[in-house]
């Protein structure tokens, strides 16, 4: 009977946008229209609204127009006989109710600025359990999960379910499915989150498990979530709601699950989410809207059991997703990778500065290993006490046919996410520098050092069967054993450094694309060379090499250069002629090594962009975790909202934090000399690099050269700055010709 | 004299009413004009037989040394077929002959129609008369590029709307021009999809303007010219589509700009839509030029108040045939019945003025309205009647409240003329109306997400079969309505949706068949959940018969939409006209199969005297266009050779069966198109 629900959805929507209405009066008599309005750190103000109409709204004023939108959106009600059509009515007042909520939400920003608490994870302690919206840098960190398919889609809960154990299942379900879990709203006043935590889970942006508010409007979150990846991931223009609201059904997989009786006001925002193409799957009996179209396949779902919530609810929203089990006692997934293991809940520990903790991957002959056999030469967590420290050696041998030795750091590096992915188990750093904390939930549920075998065993023959054949794991505990492979993994990664390091790309003559993030930026081509690793800081050439080898059809592809156009600028015929194709035409050439001319297209997916201060006859860089201004005038995110999507912007370009030292880096255009600001911390963080790169180029001390936050953030106020520390750029040529 | 008189009197037989009409108040009306002693077309249908030779389309009297008769050989033609007439005309030639000639009456009829809207159109645009104004600026924004008329400026290098005023006067004078241009090609056509647009210039059927397509045929069939009936086919098929695709589709697109696109509203429809206590008036015919002011003005408070001045409780308007349909679709006017029932509106005794134009208006309405107070008033220069009785007030748009003013005032000051004997069958059903392309998007997901995708969708996973198109007139010589009717929910119950349009969808309208709730008493399962879904009757109402080009439009979203084919002979979809009488029901039905539309007619098609030529029609227009005529008297056959047809499209595009469900990861959505 969808009739009943085009009825209550659109009396909800009356009743929320006239609530919405008076909030706005009120806070008009109580604030001036000028005050500010907006979510925290994000380029894209109130995102709903401003990706689907346009407006950009930034204080208490252009609230109006938003609101008298969603005012004109609310059809007639729905007659008892001879109705009129509702569908599309209804469509239209779920809008108004997101909208509306929206504004909600906006104005709750200026009448209780504290009401959220704005992190990836809430103060439990402290009472502050709801995060609210997220800002860019975490969407942006985020988002690339759903990028990249270590994150197939959200599950939007909303109220609560009868029981916390019933919440704890139905999220961990999800959370093995690695989706990402957006809560918010309540009911009779009870509310997932507060299921989870009292059931003991740990919640938070870092386990998938975001509280966004006890409010249905905190919802709206998740939905300015999905239309800011679509607009920062996919480059769809703001406004263009017809675009943006198909990108969302097509690519970003979430769906709704109402826990609890749905009134009007869930109702409205429920016939909003259909609008994106998001169903919804209730736990209460009421009518079900079950044909396509709209969504890709039911709009409403209802009476569903909770132990099948999950099932159903991925099954009706037509996401498929791959889970191998691998059989060790915790949950495994991508959602625990995020998970901490505090002092309190703490059992043991190895390394992080008490005791040594190292990792090598090696490739090993066939008839050496043993497939599937995991040793541990030495005591077990079992022989520990709770608090207790130990060395820990994690040696893995693969063996395969297709395994070549430049694969063994890429294998290496898959394992500081691997171990995180056991629920209850915690893994800091790489290499001789790693920290593993084991929790007292893990060993509850009888977890030992063996799993840690079987889980690298497992993932490395699923991720990367076509190269790997046998897989032996060796966990050393004892002291001396430690030691001993600690001083030779020292010297493998020495070799190895030494070996990517002088790599250029002149030594090679083919290069990777990187198309990865087509799925959501379907323009984009990606051309990643040994000095110009992938903007994401996510793929060198080694990596695009290996995932070649491993995938012959997948999203890295080898371009051959070809003939060079301009070695200056780095432009060769091979690169354009892929990246004519693989755009579709929209992009005919660019230059590898230059910012200024024709630069490489970005994607919203890059960790810094660099931007041109003509003044300054130089170049500042910004990466996306630096949310304030800089001399170019943009923040991070303006200037990746400016950029994204698959376009050259002369001026402008993304890379990645590693290529700012790599050899290349637009030396077209001065090379790293031309760097005259950069945010304090990502300058502290290549503090070395810098230092080396400055050298080699002829100027030792050009990291103290470069300005920072605590300079200036405009061309002015560093300016001086630069003169005094006579930066290179100053005296360089021109930056445009 | 007297006696003879009282001989042929007696002699007159009698139509039963219960065998003339599935609907009761058109009975009860039938009845009643026994009792009164007046004759109605139910009464002449049993006592004057159609002309056999008529029936089959073989009498040709294009010159005086005819008429030639060619009527088939008792038993079939045995080897060849050596009829022929005085000069040598063979069956083929003077069926196609007469087929052409009446396209050319159907498509003259609907393309002048759309000429007096395009005048009319000019004048509003060139603020020449303040009746009429542009008051869908959306639509004419959106039809604008269709005719070449920009709808944009460039000024100093920037980008800017263009004046509303400026864009209709040039939107007025292209439009104009698409009747008498001399050069190039009708506008419109490239509305259609590309591989129907490439199908007409290959067949060499696009027609250059909407006049000469028809002057052609009247010249290619006069006495000794085009003697293959194929040839005369092709122009057939150029000036059907002058109609469809140019002076139909003209004169909605006028239209919806002028008065409004039609969205969904709530009406009545039968004869019990007119009010005994109210001053009933009637339009009838088919341009909503003038109705449109005779609702503004019957609307008025001070016609309201003459009417209560006058002894009436209000004005009741109603509607007959297409301008019913016009003034429904726009304003919820509720129409008082179909075709065959103008008659009967004025027997009820309570019809103080019934205002007329063009088309399908019975010259018999006269004698009725002589036997009662009724003000029988002609309003067109090309339609006026030899009765006395009859009153000409012609309509002038640059005059249009005054002369609509006019005829409501004696309109209401007729009421005290009403008889005692008022009869009005307490009979109407409610109705949803008012789809269009436009609306119809809408109602498929809102402002945001309209798109003809979710039916594309629904009939991709079978929920809904396929689409029908059941259009059309009554015809006497056809139990009225019961063709209609009974398709229509053979085809519902089969989940085909239908689209409706003239007096097909009045139809539907009086038997209820145009109400949401309908759709779980009569449609197949999968058709009640899409109307339950989207809130929609499972037969959708699209207006007069010119809006019959809303459906090649509706039809082209469809394609546009994708997953059913590219062109609309892919589609899953068929044409009816169940209950056919006019020359127009030939044009469209001619504009429907050019355009790739399987069409069944029912009935009779003047044909079947020329066995070469009807086959040609029937097979081998497929063969070109994907659709082709056909035609059955069995109304269950009828809805049954449509079904085919679907289901052979259905098997076709390989949606004959259930649909997976595709579930995506990753590396399927990394697949999926920019």
């Amino acid at each position: 009977m969808s009739k009943l629900i085009a009825f209550a959805a659109i009396q909800g929507g009356y009743k929320v946008v006239s609530e919405v209405e008076g909030l706005y009066r009120n806070a008009l008599q109580t604030y001036n229209a000028d005050t500010k309005v907006e979510f925290p750190n994000t380029g894209y103000y109130l995102p709903v609204i401003y990706s689907l109409t346009g407006l950009k709204v930034t204080n208490l004023e252009n609230l109006k127009k938003p609101l008298e939108f969603a005012r004109g959106l609310l059809p007639p009600h729905v007659k008892s006989k001879n109705h009129l059509p509702y569908l599309g009515p209804l469509l239209d007042a779920g809008m108004a109710g997101i909208i509306a909520y929206e504004v909600k939400e906006a104005i709750r920003s200026v009448t209780h600025p504290d009401f959220y608490y704005p992190h990836e994870d809430p103060d439990i302690e402290a009472g502050k359990i709801w995060t609210g919206p997220a800002d860019d840098i975490i969407l942006r960190k985020r988002g690339v999960e759903f990028v990249d398919g270590s994150a197939p889609g959200f599950a939007a809960i909303v109220g609560a379910a009868p029981t916390p154990e019933i919440a704890k299942m139905i999220v961990e379900d999800y959370q093995k499915k690695n989706l990402y879990i957006f809560c918010a709203a309540n009911h009779n006043g009870q509310t997932v989150i507060q299921q989870l935590i009292e059931a003991g889970v740990q919640v938070g942006w870092n386990t998938r498990i975001v509280p966004f508010g006890p409010d249905i409007s905190s919802a709206v979150f998740a939905l300015g979530f999905a239309n800011r990846a679509a607009m920062a991931f996919g480059g769809v223009q703001p406004g263009d709601y017809k675009t943006i609201l198909k990108y969302n059904k097509d690519r970003i997989f979430a769906f709704v699950n109402a826990l609890g009786d749905i009134g009007t006001e869930w109702g409205v925002a429920a016939a909003g989410c259909v609008n994106w193409g998001f169903p919804t799957l209730a736990d209460t009996d009421i009518p079900e809207i079950l044909p396509t179209g709209i969504c890709t396949y039911e709009h409403v779902v209802t009476n569903v059991k909770h132990d099948e919530m999950c099932q159903r609810s991925i099954e009706v929203r037509g996401l498929k997703v791959n889970v191998t089990e691998i059989n060790i006692p915790c949950s495994f997934g991508p959602a625990f990778e995020g998970e901490r293991v505090r002092g309190a809940d703490l059992y043991a520990q190895c390394g992080g500065g008490k005791t040594q903790c190292t990792e090598l991957v090696k490739m090993a002959q066939m008839n050496e290993i043993e497939d599937g056999k995991v040793i541990v030469d030495g005591p077990d967590v079992g022989d520990l006490k709770e608090g207790d420290t130990f060395p820990l050696g994690i040696y893995v041998q693969i063996a395969g046919r297709e395994f070549q030795e430049d694969f063994e750091p890429i294998m290496e590096r898959q394992i500081h996410h691997l171990i995180n992915y056991i629920q209850g188990v915690m893994h800091i750093g790489q290499r001789d520098i790693s920290w593993v904390r084991i929790s007292k939930a893990a060993i509850d549920k009888g977890f030992t050092l063996k799993d840690i075998g079987v889980v690298l065993h497992a993932k490395f023959h699923q991720d990367f069967k076509k190269i790997v054949d046998k897989v032996q794991v060796t966990l050393f505990t004892k002291k001396d054993d430690v030691d001993k492979m600690t001083a030779r993994a020292r010297a493998e990664y020495q070799t190895r450094d030494a070996r990517v390091d002088k790599m250029t790309d002149e030594d090679v003559e083919t290069y990777y694309s990187c198309t990865l993030c087509q799925s959501f930026a379907p323009s984009h081509v990606c051309t990643v060379s040994p000095e110009r690793t992938g903007l994401c800081g996510a793929y060198n050439w080694m990596d695009c090499r290996a995932s070649f080898e491993i995938n012959p059809t997948g999203p890295n592809q080898p371009i051959e250069k070809g003939e060079c156009i301009d070695p200056k600028l780095g432009q060769w015929k091979g690169v354009n002629e892929f990246v004519q194709k693989a755009s579709r035409g929209a992009v005919t050439h660019y230059n590898f090594y230059s910012m200024v001319t024709d630069p490489m297209t970005t994607c919203g997916c890059c960790e810094c962009i660099a931007a041109m201060l003509p003044s300054c006859n130089g170049v500042m860089t910004v990466g996306r975790d630096y949310s304030g201004d800089t001399p170019c005038g943009m923040k991070f995110t303006t200037l990746a909202g400016v950029m994204g999507g698959g376009a050259s912007s002369p001026g402008f370009v993304g890379h990645s934090k590693h290529n700012i030292t790599q050899g290349k880096f637009i030396l077209g255009d001065g090379g790293l000399l031309r760097m005259v600001w950069m945010p304090k911390m990502l300058k502290e963080e290549l503090k070395d690099r810098i230092m080396a790169r400055g050298a080699a180029m002829g100027v030792p001390d050009l990291y103290d050269k470069i300005a920072d936050e605590t300079v200036g953030i405009t061309e002015e106020e560093i300016m001086p700055f630069l003169q005094e520390k006579g930066h290179p750029a100053l005296s360089m040529d021109p930056i445009i010709g | 004299m007297a006696e003879e008189k009282e001989k042929v009197e007696k002699g007159l037989k009698l139509a039963d009413p219960i065998e003339s009409s599935i609907d009761i108040s058109t009975q009860e009306m039938i009845a009643r004009s026994h009792k009164l002693g007046i004759e109605t077309v139910f009464d002449r249908a049993v006592n004057m037989k159609p002309c056999n030779i008529g029936l089959q389309g073989i009498c040709c009297k294009n010159c005086a040394m005819g008429p030639c008769r060619l009527p088939l050989p008792k038993g079939g033609i045995v080897g060849e077929d050596t009829r022929k007439g005085l000069c040598g005309a063979t069956a083929n030639t003077i069926a196609a002959r007469n087929f052409a000639r009446m396209v050319a009456a159907g498509a003259a009829a609907h393309s002048d129609h759309g000429r007096s809207v395009a005048e009319v159109f000019m004048a509003a645009a060139k603020k020449q008369t303040t009746a009429y104004k542009i008051k869908d600026t959306e639509k004419l924004i959106a039809v604008a590029p269709h005719l070449n008329v920009a709808t944009t400026v460039e000024v100093d290098g920037k980008t800017l709307d263009r004046d509303i005023d400026e864009i209709a006067v040039e939107v007025a004078e292209k439009a104009l021009n698409e009747w008498g241009k001399m050069e190039g090609e009708l506008l419109y056509l490239k509305r259609a999809p590309k591989p129907l647009y490439e199908k007409w210039e290959k067949y060499g059927v696009k027609p250059r303007n909407i006049d000469r397509e028809i002057v052609d045929i009247m010249h290619r069939t006069h006495m000794g010219v085009d003697q293959d009936y194929k040839n005369i086919v092709k122009q057939c098929s150029r000036a059907s589509l002058a109609d469809g695709w140019g002076g139909s589709m003209l004169a909605t697109d006028l239209q919806d700009i002028l008065f409004g696109t039609p969205s969904p509203l709530q009406s009545e429809a039968n004869l019990g839509v007119m009010k005994k206590d109210h001053v009933n008036i009637i339009v009838h015919g088919h341009e909503p030029v003038l109705s449109e002011m005779i609702v503004a003005v019957a609307q008025s408070q001070e016609m309201i108040d003459y009417a209560k001045k006058n002894g009436a409780v209000g004005i009741q308007l109603s509607g007959i045939c297409c301008t019913a349909n016009e003034v429904l679709q726009r304003h919820g006017v509720p129409p008082a019945g179909n075709f065959l029932q103008q008659e009967l509106a004025i027997i009820t005794g309570a019809c103080d003025a019934m205002v007329v134009d063009v088309q399908c208006v019975f010259q018999n309405l006269a004698n009725v309205a002589k036997c009662f107070h009724t003000k029988l008033i002609t309003t067109h220069p090309m339609a006026k009647m030899e009765q006395e009785n009859v009153v000409h007030i012609q309509f002038d748009e640059h005059y249009a409240l005054e002369d609509a003013t006019r005829i409501v005032k004696m309109a209401i000051e007729n009421f005290k003329n009403r008889k005692a004997d008022v009869m009005i069958p307490p009979y109407k059903s409610p109705q949803i109306a008012g789809f269009s392309v436009e609306s119809i998007k809408y109602h498929l997901g809102g402002t945001f997400r309209g798109t003809y995708y979710t039916l594309n969708d629904n009939i991709i996973n079978g929920r809904i079969r396929g689409i029908a198109g059941v259009v059309g007139c009554n015809n006497a010589r056809t139990k009225h309505n019961e063709h209609h009717i009974t398709i229509i929910k053979e085809l519902i119950k089969n989940d085909v949706i239908v689209l409706s349009t003239g007096c097909s969808a009045i139809t539907a309208a009086i038997h209820g068949l145009l109400t949401p709730e309908s759709a779980a008493v009569y449609c197949g399962p999968g058709l009640a959940e899409i109307c339950e879904t989207v809130g929609i009757p499972p037969v959708l109402h699209l207006g007069s018969c010119v809006d019959n080009s809303r459906i090649l439009l509706a039809a082209t979203e469809v394609v546009k939409a994708g997953g059913l084919g590219n062109d609309l002979c892919d589609l899953p979809a068929a044409g009816s006209a169940p209950e056919w009488m006019s020359e127009k029901a030939i044009a469209i039905g001619h504009y429907f199969v050019t355009s790739g539309v399987y069409t069944v007619f029912g009935g009779n098609l003047p044909m079947s005297g020329a066995p070469v030529f009807q086959k040609y029609l029937f097979e081998e227009m497929e063969k070109m266009y994907g659709g082709k005529w056909d035609v059955t008297a069995d109304p269950i056959e009828h809805a049954h050779k449509m079904i085919a047809h679907i289901d052979k499209k259905r098997k076709e595009l390989g949606i004959d069966k259930a649909r997976e469900r595709v579930l995506m990861d990753m590396a399927d959505r990394q697949k999926l198109e920019a």
